[in-house]
């Protein structure tokens, strides 16, 4: 099956995740060509054809742009699957795609059964198959989902493509996450605190546990986003990706992003009072209570060892 | 200024969810529903700069069975002008293009300047709708935003980017932008507003989307399988917290 892999290229660099995109194709021993709007200095390890246009001349964000690159690119292939990442670069790009080709969209795919892509819903509390039912089809593949054994290699054998589309948006610049203050990479226990914990005084309690671990306190992204704790803290794919030797999630319900920021950590404790939550599939411990009464009686025990 | 803003219905996330009759979807009985997370933003976001230009008009849209009508009222509470329902009972069914499809058909020469959606839905998180919408219409889409500053025309994003960085993103009008969380703080919509809002107008229409036809089909929807051999403790609190100890001295140096 013939498929397009759509890499990514930011801030001058190219993005290491393409090789879970030669992680799928190989998976589904596809015959794989890849699409980049990169630079030549820079290119991806894959045997293969490589359609390269110039990210100096086109912009690394420029939707338009990129989408008519890509069309031709896909004209010129007739691939049954074009693959993207599901990232900020191709959950922007891929829909374009599909309404051009007026092709099947299939978003966050985790693995494959039987040939059919399957998808999360409802905070991967459920699944589903799909079954794309146009002659091609367009697929975000979810960020870890598939891996290579081995670190990338080869040389691509590379395409040089242009357009004369012009852009409807500009990119005028990046603006770096701000991470003074607490390092929590270095931590070794991480307590962190999730929606669950209910209202911006109740952290305290979180905070309470982690210097009675001896440990930093952490957050998932709504305690950041209202403001309760600060975005240096924030664990997960838009905040710091971490692995302590503990780490306490309380009142996290364990989206995606936020597994993809803790859960290679060493131990995993969770409180929360629906014994379903996804965080349950990475927890070593699952504690069913509520933090609120949890928590005091816990620090309590610890502070009096 | 002519404003769009679309928003869904979504059962609340904490909910036990049980699978339909077809296997294809979850159950609709028995949820508790809520306006979808990501759509709330949108909205904030559209009455911000209502509050800003002033000479503004929000229309709200919804897809889906009449019991969305709730969740609109709460979007007409927070400040939108008026509410238009697509009253589709099947919506569940529909997939992304469908419905952007649908709203494309509404949304054409209607000349809306800016065209504001959720990121993603919560219960299906496809991202698809909102870009699809605004290639649909012929008009620029910017995604994932968590900033946004409106200034005599000028439009300025932020898109936010993985591991927390962001691109900054000029754009103008017409524009179709989808939110991210923490894009701002959306109100609580207060009593008098939720009292004004019932004499909002709420238009009903019926589904159409104008030929676009499907291009997937729902194999099965199951529950993963539990992969995770972690341990549920349950029961009393204290006795919870010693059992928890000594786990933590067992499996782990941090006690030590
Ligand atoms: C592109 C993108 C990037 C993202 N990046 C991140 C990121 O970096 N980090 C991140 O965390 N999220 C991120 N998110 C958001 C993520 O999808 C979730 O929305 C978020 O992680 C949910 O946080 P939560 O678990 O605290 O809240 P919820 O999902 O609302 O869960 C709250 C949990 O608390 C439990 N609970 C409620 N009351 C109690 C109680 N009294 N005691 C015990 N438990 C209780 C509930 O059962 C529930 O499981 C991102 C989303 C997107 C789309
Ligand atoms: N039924 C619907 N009615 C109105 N807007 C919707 C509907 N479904 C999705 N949307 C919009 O599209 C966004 C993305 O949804 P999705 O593609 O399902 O992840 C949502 O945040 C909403 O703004």
């Amino acid at each position: 099956m013939k498929t397009i892999l759509v890499a990514e290229f930011r801030e001058g660099k190219l993005r290491a995740e393409y090789s879970q995109l030669i992680a799928f194709a190989q998976q589904q021993q596809a015959e794989a060509v890849m699409f980049l709007v990169g630079n030549p200095s820079e290119l991806p390890k894959f045997n293969g054809p490589l359609y390269l246009a110039d990210a100096g001349r086109f912009g690394e964000y420029n939707p338009a742009v990129h989408k008519q690159l890509l069309l031709d690119v896909i004209a010129k292939e007739q691939p049954a699957q074009i693959v993207f990442l599901h990232s900020s670069y191709g959950w922007d790009l891929a829909p374009r795609i599909a309404v051009a080709l007026k092709a099947a969209q299939v978003s966050e795919v985790v693995a494959v059964d039987n040939g059919l892509p399957v998808v999360p819903a409802c905070n991967a509390k459920l699944r589903r198959i799909i079954k794309p039912t146009t002659p091609q089809s367009v697929l975000t593949i979810q960020a870890g989902a598939f891996g290579l054994d081995d670190e990338p290699s080869g040389t691509p054998n590379v395409i040089a493509v242009e357009t004369e589309t012009v852009g409807t948006v500009q990119c005028t610049g990046y603006e770096a996450a701000k991470i003074e203050g607490v390092d929590l990479t270095k931590a070794e226990v991480i307590v962190s605190a999730g929606r669950g914990v209910g209202k911006p005084e109740n952290v305290a309690m979180v905070q309470a546990l982690a210097k009675a671990l001896g440990g930093e306190y952490g957050a998932s992204r709504p305690v950041v986003d209202a403001g309760w704790v600060d975005h240096n803290r924030q664990v997960g794919t838009t905040g710091s990706t971490v692995t302590p030797k503990l780490y306490v999630a309380c009142g996290i319900s364990g989206a995606i992003q936020h597994l993809a920021g803790m859960k290679k950590s060493d131990f995993i404790v969770a409180i929360n009072t629906d014994k379903d939550a996804p965080i349950g599939e990475v927890a070593n411990v699952l504690v069913v209570a509520d933090l609120k009464q949890f928590l005091p009686v816990l620090t309590e025990k610890l502070n009096a060892r | 200024m002519n404003i769009l803003i679309c928003i869904k219905q979504v059962p609340d996330m904490e909910s036990k969810f049980k699978i339909n009759g077809e296997g294809t979807w979850y159950d609709r009985a028995d949820l508790a529903w809520r306006m979808n997370e990501y759509d709330e933003y949108a909205v904030e976001q559209a009455v911000r700069l209502k509050e800003q230009v002033k000479d503004a008009d929000l229309t709200v849209l919804c897809i889906g069975p009449d019991q969305v009508t709730e969740t609109m009222k709460k979007a007409l509470a927070m400040g939108c002008d008026r509410g238009v329902h697509i009253a589709d009972a099947d919506s569940a069914k529909r997939e992304p293009v469908e419905i952007a499809a649908m709203i494309a058909g509404f949304a054409k020469e209607k000349n809306f300047d800016m065209i504001f959606t959720g990121m993603q839905s919560q219960d299906r998180g496809s991202a698809q709708v909102g870009v699809m919408v605004a290639e649909l219409l012929g008009i620029p889409a910017v995604t994932t935003i968590v900033d946004f500053v409106y200034d005599n025309g000028a439009i300025q994003v932020k898109r936010e980017l993985e591991g927390g960085s962001k691109a900054v993103v000029t754009a103008t009008t017409p524009v179709l932008l989808t939110c991210q969380l923490g894009l701002n703080t959306p109100r609580y919509p207060t009593l008098p507003n939720i009292m004004k809002a019932k004499k909002k107008e709420l238009l009903t229409m019926a589904p159409d989307t104008g030929g676009t036809g499907s291009r997937q089909e729902i194999a099965s929807c199951s529950f993963p399988e539990k992969k995770g051999g972690g341990l549920v403790l349950e029961g009393d609190v204290a006795e919870l917290a010693d059992k928890l100890i000594q786990l933590l001295k067992e499996k782990t140096t941090v006690l030590a």
